[in-house]
C-alpha cells in the first residue's frame, strides 16, 4: 500500500490517549490487521500515551504505515519533551514504576508489538518507536 | 460520558462502552462505591462485551472497585471480555487474578445467585 504521512495526535490529556489509539486501530484495519493485531495496537498506544500525560504531561504521538525490506508495518512514535527515563533498562522491567501505574507500561508495550526501542535523555525528553508487521 | 448502572434487584450492572477514559474509569468506581451503600446491593457486574480494549490504567481501575466493594459488601464480576481483548491482556502482563469473570452476563448472575444464597 502507498505510504501515508504520519497521522499526528497531541497528547494533553486522558480523552486524547482514546483519540491516539482509536486512530492506530483504524489505520491497522484499513492496512488489513487483524482484530487481535489492531487490539495489540492500540493497546499498545494506550499504555505509552499515558507514559506521556503521566510523566511529562504533554506530547504526541504520530502513526503511520511504513515500508521496511518490502514488508507492511504500523509504526507509532510517541514523543515528549519530559524529565526523561533516567534508567531505561529498569523501566523496561515488569513491575518497575515511578508513577502510580502497575509498571507494565513500557515492557507490557513492548510484548505487543514486533519492534521495541526507546531513546531517552534526561531533561529533555522521551521517544519511543514501536512497529507492528501488518498484516 | 459516565458508565450507565442499572440495578437489577440486589444487583448493580455497569455497560462499560466502547472507549473508557481513565476519567470515566474513576468515576465508575466512586458511583459504584457509592451506590452498593445506597441501593444495599449485594452484587456488581461489569459488562465490558462492547470495550474495545484493556489497558494497565483500565484494569487497575477494575480491580480497585472490586476491593473497594467487597469492603462495602457487595461481590464484583466482570463479563464480556473479548477474545481479542483477553490476547492483548494477556501479552501486556494483565492477569486479573483476584478478579471474578464470568463468560457473559447471564453467567455473571448465575455467579452472583450463587455467592449470595440466591438460588
Amino acid at each position: 500500500m502507498a505510504r501515508e504521512g504520519p497521522l499526528r495526535v497531541p497528547i494533553t490529556a486522558d480523552v486524547d490517549i482514546v483519540t491516539a489509539r482509536q486512530e492506530g486501530r483504524d489505520l491497522a484495519e484499513r492496512m488489513g490487521c487483524s482484530s487481535i493485531e489492531s487490539t495489540m495496537i492500540a493497546t499498545a498506544i494506550s499504555e505509552i500515551a499515558r507514559n506521556i500525560t503521566s510523566h511529562a504531561g504533554r506530547g504526541e504521538i504520530a502513526i503511520s504505515a511504513v515500508a521496511i525490506d518490502g514488508r507492511n508495518a504500523i509504526e507509532v512514535v510517541a514523543s515528549d519533551k519530559g524529565p526523561g527515563i533516567a534508567d531505561i533498562e529498569r523501566a523496561m522491567q515488569d513491575g518497575y514504576s515511578t508513577g502510580a501505574g502497575l509498571g507494565l507500561g513500557l515492557p507490557g508495550a513492548g510484548r505487543l508489538m514486533d519492534h521495541f526501542e526507546v531513546r531517552s535523555e534526561s531533561g529533555v525528553g522521551t521517544t519511543v518507536i514501536m512497529r507492528k508487521w501488518c498484516p | 460520558m459516565a458508565v450507565p448502572i442499572l440495578r437489577q434487584g440486589a444487583y448493580l450492572i455497569a455497560t462499560v462502552q466502547s472507549a473508557m477514559t481513565d476519567t470515566e474509569a474513576l468515576r465508575l468506581r466512586d458511583d459504584l462505591v457509592r451506590q452498593v451503600g445506597l441501593y444495599r446491593a449485594r452484587g456488581i457486574i461489569v459488562d465490558l462485551t462492547a470495550l474495545d480494549l484493556m489497558d494497565s490504567f483500565a484494569a487497575r481501575s477494575l480491580r480497585t472497585i472490586a476491593h473497594m466493594t467487597r469492603l462495602r459488601g457487595a461481590d464484583m464480576v466482570v463479563v464480556g471480555v473479548q477474545p481479542e481483548v483477553a490476547f492483548a491482556m494477556v501479552q501486556l502482563g494483565l492477569t486479573f487474578e483476584d478478579v471474578y469473570t464470568a463468560l457473559d452476563l447471564e453467567e455473571g448472575l448465575r455467579f452472583l445467585d450463587a455467592r449470595t444464597g440466591k438460588d
